[in-house]
């Protein structure tokens, strides 16, 4: 116990990252349920308005913060160091402390449960509904407190993951030889750099304003609500890629392994993810699109929100060039993967509609957003996390998955997510809001909501299946061996479960797949990539 | 059933701009989402290998193809940036310098009204008349709320302290649901409105009886208009030529209250029953709002109902 509650190895403080995100899971889908039985058919009254508003904020804030962040932090900072040959981050002890302030921050936001009620104005927590005057109770202040911890955390373990990747890498491997999910690692470090300081200074202000009673956004005194939307979306929208890029850098390692070829147009790749980063600071308006701020202003973010479209489409065609021509393995593994590159395609295309301003005019605040956000952070991220768990267990566990519970677990949250989720859109299109408790009887209403409901229960069951293949599969798993896939990158010549020092020499790297080069004496890579049209 | 949605049933000449847009993205939509999934399915097909199976060719990737995936879709999202603005322009059309709205729609917690030029207050039902543009007033005077009838117009956020215009207008006389489309606290859900699209002739009359006082109250319901003062119903809630609220933003006006059909923002039915409900607790009427609750004797109770039910 104190070996892990001491712990500064990069592999165990990755994997309490991954329990806490798993634990947090549970409770902001336990969350979820609750919305979706309340929304089950119109007039219901299972729970108040009061408690409904509680759950949405606490789901949003809790699978953002304490779900995204910390499980895709605990896969960066669990891989880097064996994916670049290092046998230790460069800052473990900051990497511990950010990952204690991860897990406090999230008990500080739960314990508002018990001091007279959770937070209620949403996971956006739009002033002036988030003042005092409005929200009267400490709900908020716990919120604002938590996620100041929170933002630390994250803050600290970005410094710390680029600090390892900028002066760890093994000789040899320069920034055009690491794998990709090394570089969007970095890039969405850098990211987290640059957009959590501006919700941090919102979140003071909001405190300020909150128990020093200042006047920021208080429209009142002279404050300007507005400030906070600006602030926090400016955080907001960059905080998208954050739960997306290294989801992207997931998929750019096991498509490639499963279809036994290399990425496809790896600088197009990395380039369009630095392409990415720089776009998303200047998107955030579009989440304000609503509000009257004058057309010229508002087409320059449309154009912003946009041309992101097309560094993400980029990517999507190398996944699938990656596959062309590729002798394709279907394990659990690249089957999430492949149901990721259509239900995130789904994703990224109904995003698109939201850069067209008037459509937004139309969708903004409708259950048509609930659909878009869900198949980008569930059929992106949480479909490539499922692939991800997949791929690496064998490597953290020195044990396989078991492979028939993962197909009923990979159809059950297929087929869940998409009834759940699919009939959205439509109930947006037929003018449902988010965030209301409850909605009037409307011709299509009562079916859509009730089949969105039955989806969530499905999934629900794929995801205990998942939850029962990690428990089982940890004590009656298949010994996995150090490379069970035949993958190409350097985790994979490391022991499975490593040890304590991942590599016993540190290996010389001369390509991108430096166990290619070792599998193929006589056709190494840079040999390869010499001849092929690249 | 979709078709029959708002979006999809425009009926201005907004909306139908709106739709034109939507229309384009859709298509856009549909021809991506129908080359990623035939490029999926393909190779999930074409190139399925079995364990054991030699490697394939190692192809590193294609410059013209990588060139080509990004050119495409940059050209498709110059082609839509276009039709984008143009929609813009349409909607947002401009106003004629210092031109005075026709109309002023407030939201409250958890309701809307609309102001009229001539001093009309209208709760819940807006009342404009056909084939007529008007220029409205979105504001708010405490949270952020807005203002969307998804038939007629686009979403207005009503930010505290920041007027903010938009055109509304209907093609034909009907209905039109409308809600408060941002999140604005306990009940953001039962905050809709109507807006009621008719004639001239019938909503000049309409316009008309508005502004006349309420019929002089008799019998019980003369006892309850005075209950109606000293209980402080009318510290909140105005009722035109008869009632100036003190604080009128912090409850809806209740001119001609028995004419309407639904009470509460849509919650419920304008019946008796229902409103007696509202007067014996309005937590029950509507959980989360703001009424006190004021105690009352039932024979109070029956004269403010016969006050209110008078309200024609």
């Amino acid at each position: 116990m104190t070996e892990w509650l001491g712990a500064i190895d990069h592999k165990r403080v990755g994997i309490l990252y991954m329990l806490s995100a798993l634990l947090f899971f549970l409770a902001g889908g336990m969350e979820a349920m609750v919305m979706r039985a309340q929304l089950a058919a119109p007039n219901l009254k299972l729970v108040t308005p009061g408690v409904y508003n509680q759950m949405f904020t606490m789901h949003g804030t809790t699978m953002i913060f304490l779900v995204a962040m910390p499980v895709l932090t605990g896969f960066a900072v669990y891989l880097i160091p064996l994916m670049i040959g290092a046998n230790e981050t460069s800052l473990p002890r900051l990497g511990a402390l950010s990952f204690w302030l991860q897990l406090f921050g999230g008990f500080l936001l739960y314990i508002s449960f018990a001091t007279g009620g959770a937070p209620n104005a949403g996971w956006f927590s739009y002033a002036p509904l988030s003042e005092n005057t409005f929200s009267t109770g400490t709900g908020l202040d716990y919120w604002a407190l938590a996620l100041l911890m929170v933002t630390a955390g994250s803050i600290g373990s970005a410094i710390n993951l680029i600090v390892t990747i900028a002066t760890e890498r093994a000789p040899g491997m320069t920034m055009r030889l690491v794998p990709l999910f090394v570089w969007m690692t970095l890039v969405t470090s850098v990211m987290i750099l640059f957009a959590l300081p501006a919700l941090a200074a919102s979140l003071v202000m909001l405190l300020s304003d909150r128990l020093l009673h200042a006047h920021f956004f208080d429209p009142t005194q002279g404050g300007a609500p507005l400030l906070w939307q600006h602030y926090f979306w400016i955080f907001g929208h960059p905080e998208v890629y954050i739960v997306v890029l290294p989801a992207f850098g997931m998929i750019s390692e096991i498509i490639p392994v499963f279809s036994r070829k290399p990425i496809f147009g790896y600088p197009f790749m990395a380039t369009s993810t630095v392409a990415i980063a720089f776009l998303s600071y200047g998107v955030w308006v579009h989440h304000m699109f609503a509000v009257a701020l004058g057309r010229n202003f508002l087409a320059v973010f449309a154009a912003a929100s946009m041309l992101i479209g097309v560094p993400t489409g980029m990517k999507i065609f190398g996944w699938i060039g990656t596959m062309w021509g590729g002798s394709i393995r279907f394990t659990t593994s690249m089957m999430f993967a492949v149901a990721f590159l259509l239900e995130f395609t789904i994703g990224g295309l109904s995003g698109v509609a939201f850069a067209a301003v008037p459509v937004d005019w139309q969708m903004t605040d409708t259950y048509f957003v609930v659909a878009h956000i869900h198949y980008v952070l569930f059929g992106g991220t949480v479909f490539a996390l499922m692939s991800a768990v997949y791929y690496w267990f064998p490597k953290m566990s020195g044990r396989m998955m078991d492979e028939s519970l993962g197909r009923w677990n990979f159809w059950l949250v297929v087929i869940g997510f998409n009834a759940a989720f699919f009939v959205q859109h439509f109930l947006g299109l037929m003018g449902m809001r988010r965030r209301v408790y409850t909605y009037p009887d409307l011709p299509g209403f009562a079916a859509l909501n009730l089949i969105s409901t039955l989806g969530a229960g499905i999934l629900v069951f794929g995801i205990l299946l998942f939850c029962s293949n990690i428990g089982m599969s940890l004590v009656f798993g298949a010994k996995a061996g150090n490379d069970p896939w035949n993958a190409w990158t350097l985790e994979w010549s490391a022991a499975s479960p490593p040890a304590i020092q991942n590599f016993a020499e540190i290996p010389q790297v001369r390509s991108r797949r430096p166990l290619w080069d070792e599998k193929h004496p006589e056709a190494p890579d840079w040999v390869l990539a010499g001849e092929s049209d690249a | 059933m979709i078709a029959a949605g708002p979006v999809f049933s425009p009926h201005s000449p907004q909306t139908e701009a709106i739709e034109g847009v939507f229309s384009v993205v859709l298509i856009i939509a549909v021809v991506v989402f129908a080359v990623v999934a035939s490029g999926v399915t393909y190779c999930s097909l074409r190139f399925r290998g079995r364990d054991g199976a030699p490697e394939p060719r190692q192809r590193f990737g294609s410059r013209g193809l990588e060139i080509l995936w990004t050119v495409v879709p940059l050209l498709v999202m110059t082609g839509l940036f276009v039709i984008t603005v143009r929609a813009m322009v349409t909607i947002d059309a401009p106003q004629a310098s210092g031109q005075k709205p026709d109309l002023t729609v407030r939201g409250r917690q958890w309701w809307w009204d609309a102001r009229y030029p001539n001093g009309a207050v209208a709760t819940g039902d807006i009342h404009i008349p056909v084939g007529r543009r008007l220029l409205v007033l979105v504001e708010s005077t405490d949270v952020i709320h807005d203002f969307w009838a998804p038939e007629l117009e686009r979403k207005m956020d009503a930010v505290p302290g920041r007027p903010s215009y938009i055109w509304l207008e209907a093609d034909a006389p009907g209905t039109y649901s409308g809600a408060c489309s941002e999140f604005c606290g306990a009940d953001h859900a039962w905050m809709r409105f109507r807006v009621i699209a008719e004639p001239d002739a019938s909503y000049d009359a309409w316009l008309q009886h508005q502004m006349e006082p309420p019929p002089v109250p008799t019998g019980a319901a003369a006892d309850g208009a005075r209950l109606f003062r000293s209980k402080k119903c009318a510290d909140c809630h105005g009722i035109a030529s008869a009632v100036t609220a003190a604080n009128p933003d912090r409850g809806p006006d209740l001119s001609h209250l028995a004419s309407r059909e639904l009470l509460g923002g849509g919650i419920q039915r304008n019946t008796p029953a229902n409103l007696t409900i509202w007067l014996t607790d309005p937590q029950a009427a509507k959980p989360g709002n703001h009424m006190p609750d004021t105690p009352l004797t039932t024979n109070e109770r029956t004269a403010l109902l016969a006050y209110l039910e008078s309200l024609r």
